[in-house]
């Protein structure tokens, strides 16, 4: 068996990859999966935070491409799911200090004993971008319902169709039933009719996920939080398993729509 | 070993470095481009490299991989400047320049066959950061997303929605238009004429723009019969 390797993009920044990926790979690992991350954002290390991780750091992934330590070596094992484990970014480096070929080999190197390994990209269309999607066997590009988010979205999978990446998968985070009602928020639909991509899951804005985020404990965990829930069925999703969408909004025809769009691509 | 490495000349620019090649294989001309770096590494680190490839048609692999085998090297590629609207299309969605500051030592030769009876064939969806020159027509079966420019000196046919920018007549021809199923565009130039906000309708229909008796861009419903 051998893993899959999923990439986490976006663009523009601050629209929630970090966060995802932290929720994605816990949630997996509840289904028993064994999961890595790698946090791609050489320079600017975020993920061991997300995870509350960030006190258990001693090698990186720079010390395993420049060979000062073993991978086993630089891979955290989770406070909760003994088989979730982190390769934390560099702080003190830059994106130069790795290049796409040392990602596909770690990753390779990671397929024989794990279920998924999911990359956390920088934002960005630069060298930590291609880093981080060299050794993709799926991409996952997140975006928020904003005019800028999409335009950014749009860029990164014009790019990724380029490389012939294939078409990635949206995780629309961060959507607001209430502001959608009042036309004062892009709906899933808009998102959808304008990137022409395959929808893996919307995430409902919910402060939980900010709190979790915070305490290092990722939301998905939370059999309460509408987000969890949210994170949690993309994560089957992942899996190959055909989960209905959340019901947000039972009183609008929104829902039927997407199921639309997306049963047509 | 002489032989293959003269198919490229790098010499400085004032943005880096700038390779230009002898007409040969693509292969050869990599080869040639990498060995002259590899003869010299410590004076190519963190260089930053603009290719000219003249008429050269290169696929998406073709750079991908001259840009990681340069990254190993730890030289950025920056630009690469072609004749071929292929490649230029190519370098541009990979986020590669296609021109740079210098003027081209001589002018860029228009392909004798382009007239006002030629057009550029697009059938995709042009998304944000995609932008076409095309010295006539343009016809574009998909959307323009935000974010995506096409620039024509002739008229634009899009058949699907306009939501980034068109110039049609670019070099002046204030009788080009610009059609499309949905002009929604962010904005629209004829000529030297530009749009005012184009405002996104409920219920779309197709449009034509040109430049009206009294000198203004507008767009009108289309017609038929």
């Amino acid at each position: 068996m051998t893993a899959q390797v999923i990439t986490v993009t976006s663009g523009k920044g601050g629209v929630g990859k970090t966060t995802a990926v932290a929720n994605l790979a816990n949630a997996l690992a509840m289904d028993g999966k064994r999961v890595v991350c790698i946090d791609g954002d050489i320079g600017l290390r975020n993920l061991d935070v997300v995870m509350g991780l960030e006190n258990r750091i001693v090698y990186d992934l720079v010390d395993v491409i420049e060979g000062r330590c073993k991978l086993k070596q630089a891979m955290i094992r989770d406070k909760r799911y003994p088989e979730l484990y982190l390769i934390p970014a560099a702080q003190t480096r830059d994106k130069n200090a790795v290049s796409p070929s040392d990602m596909v080999r770690i990753c390779n190197d990671l397929r024989a004993d794990s279920d998924f390994v999911i990359i956390d990209s920088p934002a960005g269309i630069e060298r930590g971008f291609r880093n981080s999607i060299a050794a993709a066997d799926r991409v996952l590009v997140v975006t928020n319902p904003e005019v800028s988010a999409v335009r950014d979205a749009d860029r990164v999978v014009g790019i990724l169709e380029a490389e012939e990446k294939g078409s990635p998968a949206l995780i629309l985070n961060r959507l607001n039933p209430a502001l959608v009602r009042n036309n004062d928020m892009l709906s899933a639909e808009d998102v959808l009719d304008l990137l022409g991509i395959q929808l893996i899951g919307i995430v409902p804005e919910d402060e939980t996920v900010i709190i979790g985020s915070n305490r290092g404990a990722p939301v998905a965990a939370d059999g309460k939080s509408r987000a969890g829930q949210a994170f949690r069925n993309i994560a089957k999703r992942l899996q190959g398993q055909d989960v209905p969408f959340m019901d947000l909004e039972p009183q609008s025809g929104l829902w039927s729509a997407i199921q639309k769009i997306t049963g047509r691509k | 070993m002489d032989q293959i490495t003269a198919l490229a000349q790098i010499k400085g620019i004032r943005d880096g470095l700038l390779a230009t090649f002898v007409e040969a294989p693509w292969d050869e001309q990599r080869q040639a481009l990498l060995a002259q770096i590899d003869e010299k590494p410590a004076f190519f680190q963190g260089a930053r490299l603009a290719l000219d490839i003249g008429s050269q048609i290169l696929k998406v692999n073709d750079l991908v991989d001259l840009r990681d085998l340069l990254s190993e090297r730890n030289v950025s590629l920056w630009a690469v400047i072609s004749e071929s609207v292929v490649t230029e299309q190519t370098a541009q969605l990979l986020g590669l320049a296609t021109r740079i500051s210098k003027p081209r030592p001589e002018e860029r030769k228009q392909a004798p066959e382009v007239n006002e009876e030629t057009a550029l064939f697009v059938n995709k969806t042009l998304r944000s950061g995609t932008r076409i020159e095309f010295p006539g027509n343009v016809v574009v079966v998909g959307d323009v997303n935000p974010g995506a420019e096409i620039i024509a000196d002739g008229n634009v046919i899009v058949w699907g929605r306009v939501r980034g920018m068109i110039h049609a007549g670019c070099k002046g021809n204030r009788s080009a238009t610009i059609c499309a199923l949905d002009l929604s565009a962010t904005q629209l130039r004829i000529a030297d004429e530009v749009s005012a906000v184009l405002r996104p309708q409920k219920d779309p229909k197709p449009e034509i723009a040109s430049i009206n008796k009294e000198g203004r861009l507008q767009a009108e419903l289309w017609q038929t019969g």
